[in-house]
């Protein structure tokens, strides 16, 4: 959309604007999570930048709230033998964070072989009730989450579920099969079906084919899918409200109870950590994309 | 290092003959200031005697949680701290176990816990440990007068600025009430007909405009300190504890408090019940009432405790006695909640309080 | 395959082994769905339609008195109640009593008359004394036992299905003849509840969709490596945590955040007078704008991706101004992106709880915040199960409709 060299003044001006209007809208999607970075390093137990943060004095930052995510609810943070596995037990951000990843890893797990495999047999032109299994398989991410907790939680109640790890992860895993499903399936509309049928005819059997042939093939699908996944459970908040007792409480969970309770800058400090992960997380995929694209021929338009 | 110290319990354990070593309570309560001083008077020394530990939970009250643990036959709750209503209910409900009064310790100068404990504390399913109120504080560096009657918290033309309320119809109808000139003793009488009810939503209704809502017992201080409200009802411990440990210039007023008191319930079927019940003795004995009240501003909820009650934990001068909603000059304009009231019409009010809020 | 040799078969048996062969490997593709399925059976599925089914069913009563159930279903709900009614409630009040199931019940009558919990179970704790006529001693006990309203509400709450949950969904209650009429003025909040939730998040689409348009048309029609570059400014939000995004908010909007902040400084509001941009309404539709913008913007890009340029060059070099290339012939064919985006935020919008819960205030709250309070606060499950239908329905209602006009196998992510 380069501007035209013969473009007039009116159309010039609304060229700038139409720029100037895509910036501000990009500074109100991009600004609240910077302005997180350096309100975590804020001295001060406030969520505002002091004058002294303003004009960059450094007493005016500190690292106090990362230092607090690792000592609160710690036994003893004063001794001076054991004061990292007194973390690891009992710090409270520690323990919700072993919890996050514990409960997403082994709820994407899940997930996605449930889902890779239902992608697989969807793709599949023979398929019967296609659509109706699609559309079924897609509603956790449609249904409200708190109608999801609910029914979760009320009916997991009778089988000694609720308040376990197991009732979470298996919560979590069925709002994650339908990203891997929807991924997974994108990567397998180009897929050539002959060469399945290559395969058999030179006698591989079906297991072999899916590992030697299809898995190669869909497998940037299946790592976002996975991704995905296990973003959906780490992000996850109201299941775990419902679901969860106070061990199994999850980072976002232990941020929730906080900017309801106590807001202070530790939430921050966290939410920094957290914004790390997630570039993190969208660079791997950014480069899982570009790999899947090359695989299959696909130039970048 | 929790596992340092379970080893040496479970050698002494062994030694004394102990069957159950080491057992990790779930602790649950209200949360900031209030359950920082139960820390410090219960679990601190109650781990150091017994050698276990405790986790401490925090929550915003009702009976929810507890509900949904014990239908789910999965409860990790050990013990909770719970308003009186709740008790009550909880108990009808069959989802405490039982407690008798005559397995507490005797006061500390050996009066049974029977008669020790201030009469209307302890009850089938529950003892009580502090007495506490809701009163309404202000900040004084934002208003040039000073309000001194519950009526002033309503009157918006005098002491202009935004107000906090409890999002919960639980005092805050008491309170109306009493500021629309209904004496103390009088209020429940009147909240059993519809026209009171209508009446205290009313005078409710005068400062809505100008009203925060708050859930948690910490939010109120916190309001007060950002500048949110000007003046804002709040339990009295949490006031008292941003002045007296953050200095900041705050004053409670206690014309109108409602004061109510605290109880620990152990849910049925919680997993260490047994040393549940040990830290709710050890938790209600004598001294640990007292400490507590060395902490916060809840009056002890034994007779034995008030004599030992002295100042605040890291300041000699500030002496606790006059702080505490029991204690006389306090009391001339109080009212008592009523358990029985809130355990009719609780699920009614919250609904309309519920409605009227969205209006 | 020649003509010749298919008549040389017999067609039937061929039509047979086809539709064999055609049946095994739809089984084989069926099989392959099969184990997710049966997951979101036993996990979703079911658990959702046993929790919406607690809206119309509640056993409460009827299960734990069943002989006072029994003698309520023969009586008109106007007559006196006789000793016979009397007797069987005793009956049923002393096991109740006895199996610690009482305030159950009372919190169950309580419901439809408030007042009723503590004559339940204070009357419980004598009830092991009691003697025959219990016409008399009953009423001796508490004398509210008289009030025939009383018997009304434990008629109407001894009904094992009962429409009077999803009555109260919609502001109208149930009566002991078993009409329904409005509910009363001051208990009237569904219906309000349900309008603003439908009115947050119409206006949180359209907001998506005005901040999300110019930002995919600007990235469909930019170089590929610039616009890539954009994109990961639209998906780092995408992939940051909702919570985080939340708490940013606050810090921005908060009465002593950035942006008050910045008001000040610029002078265009003082110290004393700063703006409540958050806690509200307004927080409410910032946030959650913000949080599902990306919704909106990338189903917008991918169609607009597919738009060729030589379209609108075409309209202009046909003498078209830019504004008219634009409207009428760009701008229809983003229709199906528009349609995409704005239902999918919709959709998400209609049951979200995070943000409202934790920036929303009292207006800005919405029925999914509701609903959690009758799971977690009131403990009125079934009321809980009743609006959680009503929002079903809804929720369904636009999932079909975006399965018709867009098409689930659709649906794309980043």
């Amino acid at each position: 959309m380069a501007l035209p060299a013969y473009a007039g003044w009116g159309e010039r001006l609304w060229y700038y604007t139409f720029r100037f209007i895509c910036f501000l809208i990009f500074v109100f999607l991009i600004s609240p999570i910077l302005i997180v970075l350096p309100l975590s390093f804020n001295v001060e137990p406030y969520f505002s930048f002091t004058p002294g943060m303003l004009t960059g004095d450094p007493d005016a930052y500190s690292l106090r709230w990362y230092k607090d995510i690792l000592t609160n609810g710690m036994a003893n943070p004063e001794a001076t033998t054991g004061w990292w596995s007194d973390v690891w037990n009992n710090a409270q951000w520690v323990r919700s964070m072993r919890n996050s990843f514990f409960i997403g890893i082994i709820a994407t797990i899940v997930a996605t072989s449930l889902g890779t495999i239902a992608a697989v047999g969807l793709s599949r032109s023979e398929m019967p009730f296609k659509k109706k299994i699609m559309a079924l398989l897609i509603s956790p991410m449609i249904v409200p989450v708190v109608i999801t907790a609910a029914g979760t939680f009320s009916f997991f109640s009778k089988f000694g579920l609720a308040y376990t790890h197991t009732g979470v992860i298996l919560a979590h895993a069925i709002l994650g099969i339908p990203f891997v499903i929807i991924t997974v399936t994108a990567t397998l509309v180009g897929f050539d079906q002959s060469l399945v049928q290559a395969a058999y005819s030179m006698g591989a059997t079906p297991i072999r084919t899916f590992f030697k042939v299809q898995m190669p093939l869909i497998l940037p699908g299946v790592i976002s899918g996975a991704l995905f996944a296990f973003v959906i459970s780490f992000d996850e908040v109201v299941v775990v409200i419902a679901l969860a007792s106070v061990e199994q409480r999850t980072i976002p969970r232990q941020m929730f109870s906080g900017i309801r309770e106590q807001i202070s800058p530790t939430i921050l400090a966290v939410a920094t950590i957290l914004v790390i992960i997630s570039i993190g997380l969208l660079t791997t995929l950014e480069l899982i994309r570009r790999r899947g694209e090359r695989l299959r021929g696909v130039t970048p338009a | 290092m929790k596992k340092v110290t379970t080893l040496i319990a479970a050698g002494l354990a062994t030694a004394v003959g102990i069957a159950n070593a080491a057992d990790t309570i779930t602790v649950v309560s209200w949360g900031g200031a209030y359950t920082k001083s139960q820390v410090e008077a219960y679990h601190k020394p109650w781990i150091a005697r017994t050698g276990n530990f405790v986790v401490s939970e925090d929550y915003n009250g009702g009976l929810a949680e507890v509900k949904a643990q014990v239908e789910a036959n999965n409860v990790k709750w050990d013990i909770v701290d719970v308003e009186l209503s709740d008790a009550i209910r909880g108990c009808d409900e069959g989802l405490l176990e039982s407690i008798s009064i005559d397995d507490l310790p005797a006061g500390a100068d050996g009066v049974a816990a029977k008669d020790d404990f201030l009469p209307g504390t302890y009850y089938d399913c529950a003892v009580a440990n502090i007495v506490w109120s809701t009163i309404y504080a202000y900040d004084s560096t934002k208003l040039s007068e000073a309000p001194t009657t519950i009526a002033d918290f309503f009157d918006l033309e005098k002491f202009p600025g935004k107000r906090g309320l409890r999002k919960n119809p639980k005092a805050n109808l008491e309170m109306a009430l009493m500021a629309d000139g209904v004496p103390a003793d009088g209020v429940y009488d009147v909240l059993e007909t519809e026209e009171g009810i209508a009446r205290a939503f009313a005078k409710l209704d005068t400062i809505k405009g100008e009203t925060v809502f708050w859930e948690a017992g910490a939010q109120p201080p916190q309001l007060l300190a950002d500048g949110e409200v000007v003046m804002t009802t709040a339990y009295n411990g949490r006031i008292f504890n941003a002045v007296a440990s953050e200095d900041k210039p705050f004053e409670i007023v206690w014309d109108g408090q409602v004061w109510d008191l605290d109880l620990w319930v152990i849910p049925k079927g919680a997993p260490n019940k047994d040393a549940a019940m040990d830290f709710l003795k050890y938790s209600t004995s004598t001294e640990a009432l007292a400490k507590q009240a060395s902490w916060i501003s809840y009056g002890p909820a034994r007779k034995s405790s008030a004599s030992l009650v002295g100042s605040f934990h890291n300041n000699p001068d500030l002496k606790m006695a006059m702080h505490m909603p029991t204690a006389p000059s306090n009391m001339t304009n109080a009212l008592q909640n009523n358990f029985e009231f809130w355990a009719d019409n609780q699920d009614q009010l919250s609904e309309q309080f519920n409605a009227w809020l969205a209006k | 395959m020649t003509e010749t040799t298919v008549a040389t078969i017999d067609d039937k048996l061929l039509t047979k082994r086809l539709g064999k062969a055609m049946f095994r490997s739809r089984l084989r593709a069926f099989m392959l769905v099969v184990p997710v399925l049966l997951f979101l059976l036993l996990s979703f599925v079911i658990p959702i339609l046993s929790f919406l089914l607690q809206g119309i069913s509640d056993d409460t009563f009827s299960s734990r008195m069943p002989k006072t159930t029994m003698v309520l279903s023969e009586w008109d709900a106007v007559s006196e109640p006789t000793e016979e009614m009397y007797a069987a409630l005793v009956a049923d009040l002393k096991v109740v009593r006895a199996n610690k199931t009482i305030g159950k019940v009372a919190t169950r009558v309580n419901r439809d008359k408030p007042g009723t919990r503590s004559l339940f179970t204070s009357t419980g704790r004598k009830i092991a004394k009691i003697e025959p006529p219990y016409k008399e001693s009953l009423p001796g006990i508490k004398k509210k036992w008289q009030d025939i309203e009383v018997w009304q509400a434990m008629k109407t709450a001894s009904r094992k299905y009962t429409p009077g949950y999803y009555a109260a969904a919609l502001d109208l209650k149930l009566t002991s003849d078993g009409s329904i009429v409005r509910q009363d003025e001051n208990r009237r909040i569904h219906l309000t509840l349900m309008t603003r939730t439908l009115q947050i998040s119409f206006l949180v689409t359209i907001f998506c969709l005005l901040l999300g348009y110019p930002i995919a048309y600007l990235l469909a029609t930019l170089p590929v490596r610039s616009s890539n570059l954009l994109l990961i400014l639209v998906l780092l939000p995408f992939w940051t945590s909702i919570l985080v995004r939340t708490t940013a908010w606050i810090a921005m909007l908060q009465s002593q955040g950035v942006v008050n902040d910045l008001l000040v400084y610029f002078g265009v509001t003082d110290d004393g007078t700063r703006y409540s941009l958050i806690y509200n309404k307004l927080g409410t539709l910032i946030a959650m704008t913000h949080i599902l913008l990306p919704f909106m913007i990338l189903p917008l890009y991918s169609v607009m991706k597919g738009i060729p340029p030589s379209y609108v060059r075409a309209a202009k070099s046909l003498g078209a101004s830019n504004w008219t290339a634009f409207w009428r012939v760009y701008a229809p064919q983003t229709i199906p992106g528009i349609g995409a985006g704005a239902i999918l935020v919709f959709i998400v919008a209609i049951g979200y709880y995070i943000t409202p819960a934790l920036v929303g205030g009292q207006e800005g709250t919405m029925i999914s915040n509701t609903i959690d309070d009758h799971m977690r606060k009131s403990l009125n499950w079934n009321l809980a199960a009743a609006l959680g239908g009503v929002l079903m329905i809804v929720v369904l209602f636009l999932y079909w409709i975006y399965d018709r006009f867009v098409g689930i196998d659709n649906m794309k992510l980043g």
